[in-house]
């Protein structure tokens, strides 16, 4: 147990706090990216959205950290050979990406503790209430954690690999609604976004919030969507990253 | 149980694109001392180091260290190992210290214990005045310095380096060989360069490479003996070499180089003094071992010239 302790600590150690302890800047900097829409879109609705895209602000957080994974862990891997190094030594991939992943979300701590402070400050709900959302948050992040590790074995080039992971940021969190109810968008885009898992994310999150209220069937539906989606995310992520090349 | 061997059967491998990188490789080491496998880029050095190092699938045939399997095994083997990749560089936002130690942490140990013996090991390679300076700020000598320190701070007792040298400059590619040959004492040091001296220097046995295939093995003098011309004669002017014994290379700059037997070799510098010619006379150097094998020079600094007798 000491021993996987330690594997986990280093890779949260190399991969966050050592880069925040040597680059403080860095900590402004992550804290930026899911506040400064909420910002925009608490100004834009007149303050009427806040709720919405404080909870959007946390989705796209946890969503944005396991997808940077991607790029980090293919920066590591191409441009260091930390891969190499790592497999080679009595670490699994299992403990390997555990680290890492856990290593995202230290590295997003600054903005999951404001939003978190202003998710209290705003949003009066019960515990059983703020349950069901830690687990939308989690689900969120180990879809997005699952398949970044198995892209990120795979990846060969750190450009394309950096791309990609902006790109899938954008699509399912800039894009997709979640920093607003998803009955903002025109009804005919409206099935393209259900396209996207962090819609059913955000839609749950909202009516456990009590900001938007869905059917009881829609509620059940969209957290059957999000398990599906997790579900295949994972299996990705397990069947097809590639530890040792061939 | 085949204890204390590196045992390679057939081994093979071909990447996509039926691009054969390796061809049934048979090697049967001592898993003791420093074994370097010399050969030119692209002769499938790297894919051999990176299999053997669990790092990659071989397409057909087996290898076991000290008995291990390379592919059943592979968890209890990375226990004992550690890998040095080829254009492996420390993270620049870490310091020596920072990466060492969380090396070791992945290998198991304590963040205590780690930072402790990255502590000493950094003091081993002597750059514990630079051992909380970020990475990116080091010299190439130095950062190479942090991977070797990281092998050394680990409990490996196998230890695998593709290329440690390359492109460093002479005095730090001397400062590597020392520390190579430090390490080599305790435990098995599996190396791939080619820098046919840093192979002489340092190695206790030595694999030639080309073109996928294992093509000698052997110490110095056990390759130097399977040699047909033993005796190596550089002359800087132009002699007339078609009455010699021997091949005859030219390099680039116009100086001669005969490959040739002991004897030629003796009449030949006799010849050469009294014509008042210089040159150089030394028993043929692992270049030259390299040359006679592989049929082509590493570097293709020397050509074969047709004015020798065979």
């Amino acid at each position: 147990m000491k021993r996987l302790w330690s594997q986990i600590t280093a890779s949260v150690l190399v991969n966050s706090i050592y880069q925040m302890k040597n680059y403080p800047v860095v900590l402004i900097n992550t804290a930026l990216s899911p506040i400064s829409f909420l910002v925009l879109i608490f100004l834009v609705s007149d303050g009427a959205l806040l709720g919405e895209s404080i909870l959007g602000g946390l989705i796209m957080a946890m969503f944005q950290g396991g997808i940077a994974l991607q790029s980090d862990l293919s920066h590591l891997k191409n441009d260091f050979k930390l891969q190499d190094i790592v497999v080679s030594s009595p670490t699994n991939s299992r403990v390997y990406v555990a680290g890492m992943a856990l290593s995202e979300i230290v590295y997003s701590s600054p903005a999951l503790i404001i939003l978190s402070i202003l998710f209290v400050l705003t949003i009066h709900v019960s515990f059983l209430q703020i349950i069901g959302i830690v687990l939308i948050l989690l689900m969120v992040f180990l879809s997005s954690v699952a398949l970044s590790f198995a892209l990120s074995t795979i990846s060969t080039d750190i450009v394309q690999s950096h791309s990609f992971s902006r790109l899938i940021t954008i699509l399912f969190t800039s894009l997709a609604p979640v920093y607003y109810p998803v009955s903002l968008i025109p009804e005919a885009l409206q099935p393209l976004a259900y396209l996207s898992p962090t819609t059913y994310a955000a839609q749950i999150a909202q009516h456990l919030a009590g900001l938007t209220q869905v059917s009881s069937e829609m509620f059940i539906f969209d957290w059957l969507v999000l398990l599906t989606f997790t579900t295949i995310f994972l299996w990705v992520g397990f069947r097809k990253a590639r530890w040792r090349d061939i | 149980m085949n204890a204390g061997e590196l045992r390679c059967v057939n081994l093979g491998k071909i990447y996509e694109g039926n691009n054969e990188a390796l061809s049934s490789v048979n090697l049967n080491i001592p898993t003791k001392g420093i074994f370097s496998i010399i050969g030119r880029n692209g002769a499938g050095k790297t894919t051999l180091i990176r299999i053997l190092a669990t790092l990659l699938e071989p397409s057909s045939g087996s290898a076991t260290i000290n008995g291990l399997d390379i592919m059943e095994d592979a968890d209890e083997l990375r226990k004992k190992m550690a890998v040095v990749p080829q254009e492996g560089r420390p993270i620049p936002w870490l310091t020596p210290l920072q990466t060492v130690s969380s090396y070791l942490m992945w290998r198991g140990d304590s963040y205590r214990v780690s930072r402790r013996k990255a502590d000493e090991a950094l003091a081993m390679v002597e750059l514990q005045e630079v051992s909380n300076r970020l990475n990116y700020k080091l010299s190439g000598g130095m950062r190479r310095k942090t991977l070797l320190a990281m092998v050394l701070a680990s409990d490996a007792e196998i230890i695998f380096l593709d290329e440690p040298t390359t492109g460093l400059d002479p005095i730090s590619r001397q400062v590597i060989w020392d520390l190579l040959i430090d390490i080599g004492k305790e435990r098995f040091l599996f190396l791939t360069t080619h820098y046919l001296e840093e192979a002489e220097a340092v190695a206790d046995s030595i694999g030639i490479f080309d073109e996928g295939s294992l093509l000698a093995l052997g110490n110095m003098d056990d390759l130097r003996a399977g040699m047909r011309y033993q005796y190596s004669v550089k002359v800087s002017s132009d002699i007339d070499t078609s009455m010699i014994e021997g091949i005859v290379l030219k390099s680039h700059d116009e100086q001669s180089q005969i490959l040739t037997t002991r004897e030629e070799a003796m009449s030949l510098s006799n010849m050469l003094i009294s014509q008042g010619v210089q040159f150089s006379m030394n028993p043929v150097t692992l270049d030259d071992i390299f040359y006679n094998i592989a049929g082509r020079d590493i570097d293709n600094d020397y050509e074969e010239y047709g004015g020798g007798r065979m």
